[in-house]
């Protein structure tokens, strides 16, 4: 059950892009076309959980025990530029079709904030290695479920008649806004 | 636990040192077990073009044009401007493709206008860039076609072909210039144009302005009096809107003898020499 209320919590309640405002330039970048946008949120699902467990093993493991926590920055840095590295290379060669969807976005979330925001806060919020890669996982599936969103109702504004100073980003970032007011609506219900 | 310094740096390079060398293996392994098919051509492509990431071909740098022209059969090998026919041939060649002359350009300055001989309407005290300096009610001169000095195109060029005069005007080094129009781009005044090397006389004016007011402008100008056009026996001197255009092919191909360079009232019209040391009057630019 604690499991449940922490995916729940990191999904929905404390979505990591609606309600903490991380990732936006993923977000905002990759929106725009449906397809592009489930693969984004699948690759960074899967890097949050990947890098979140390793981080958690170096930082319990190495950083701790020999005191250089301080280094906890640099460390996850590198943890998570490794990570989606393999992953371009691994994308690149099994799914061409998705890496030329996606193009500079993927080198983009190499040095995100949501990318080093999520491995950080697991790993020094003292959860045990399970709970850590549960969070992990519920905030990917929490971004993935913020840019399908915010996709979809970007593909739908293409037939909408936005006046010429609001087109392209600036109605979008207008739509993450109230979107991100739906979303107030949880808050408070799984405290952080 | 309490490390003294000594140990805490150690601990710490070991550390980072090992975290790094255990991706880059990782890394390196991936790269090598799931690495895609290139064809190799490509680079051997690429390795031929000038490399100065101009765009003149049309494509998002040499990278871009060399894997077009390999993978694309439409794509004509001779697209590169900066690199000429040697370039082209090699292209050729290389990729199995017939190659069309590329015609060699040059850039031009349409613009006599040195500050001795335009007039200028305001003082401007602004940042020093000509695109900034457009900005303000066309520039600072009271001709609003002239070129406006701040060097804008000389920071554009790639190859360092270009350079800017105490008067104002920017010189082009016929030896270094490739003709890849990234100057022409940046001008915001479109003085800067593209000339077929090889031509005999070039227009040194962009003014559209109407005789008298062109003259009282800039000394210099054309005033669109049409003494060229007239002079002209293959009818390659054109005047559109008050200025004269010289359609350069024609005049490569038929002229012998530049009358019309005598006939100009205000030597708008000036030889088009390639390779003259720069002086005030028989610059390139």
């Amino acid at each position: 059950m604690e499991y449940f209320t922490l995916f729940m919590g990191a999904a929905i309640v404390n979505n990591f892009v609606l309600a903490r405002f991380l990732g936006l330039c993923i977000f905002f970048g990759v929106s725009k076309s449906l397809s592009a946008s489930v693969g984004m949120g699948m690759a960074v699902a899967s890097i949050l959980t990947v890098s979140s467990a390793l981080a958690w093993l170096v930082y319990n493991f190495v950083l701790i025990p020999y005191d250089i926590m301080f280094l906890k920055i640099v460390v996850i840095v590198l943890l998570m530029a490794g990570c989606v590295q393999f992953l371009e290379i691994a994308i690149k060669r099994y799914a061409p079709a998705l890496y030329e969807m996606w193009g500079i976005y993927l080198l983009l979330i190499a040095t995100n904030c949501i990318i080093l925001g999520v491995p950080l806060i697991n790993a020094t919020a003292n959860y045990g290695f399970l709970k850590s890669i549960v969070n992990a996982f519920g905030s990917g599936v929490g971004f993935a479920l913020a840019i399908i969103l915010m996709a979809s109702l970007r593909e739908k504004l293409q037939y909408a008649d936005v006046p010429k100073t609001l087109q392209g980003l600036g109605i979008s970032f207008i739509l993450a806004g109230m979107l991100a007011l739906s979303f107030l609506g949880f808050s408070g219900m799984i405290p952080l | 636990m309490e490390h003294s310094l000594i140990q805490h740096s150690i601990i710490i390079l070991i550390t980072l040192t090992s975290l790094g060398v255990v991706f880059g293996l990782i890394l390196a392994f991936a790269n090598k077990k799931m690495a895609i098919e290139v064809n190799p051509l490509i680079h051997i492509v690429e390795d031929v073009l000038p490399k100065g990431q101009c765009g003149a071909c049309g494509y998002a740098g040499c990278m871009a044009y060399a894997e077009a022209v390999v993978i694309n059969p439409d794509v004509p090998p001779n697209l590169c401007t900066p690199g000429k026919d040697v370039v082209a041939k090699l292209v050729g060649e290389l990729t199995g493709k017939v190659a069309a002359a590329v015609e060699p350009r040059i850039a031009q300055v349409k613009c006599a206008g040195t500050h001795a001989k335009a007039a200028k309407a305001s003082e401007y005290d602004g940042v020093q860039d000509c695109v900034a300096a457009n900005l303000l009610f066309g520039g600072f001169k009271s001709c609003k076609y002239g070129c406006l000095g701040f060097g804008t195109c000389v920071k554009a060029c790639p190859f360092g072909a270009m350079t800017m005069s105490e008067d104002g005007l920017p010189i082009i080094d016929p030896d270094k210039c490739t003709g890849c129009a990234k100057c022409e781009t940046a001008c915001p005044k479109k003085v800067i144009s593209m000339m077929p090397i090889g031509a005999h006389v070039r227009v040194n004016c962009n003014s559209h302005d109407k005789g008298a007011v062109a003259k009282k402008a800039c000394s210099a100008a054309c005033i669109g009096c049409t003494l060229c056009v007239k002079q002209c026996p293959h009818g390659a001197i054109t005047m559109e809107n008050n200025l004269a255009v010289v359609d350069a092919k024609v005049c490569m191909e038929k002229c012998d003898n530049p009358a019309c360079l005598g006939k100009c009232p205000t030597k708008a019209i000036k030889p088009a020499v390639l390779g003259v040391v720069p002086g005030s009057e028989g610059n390139v630019a």
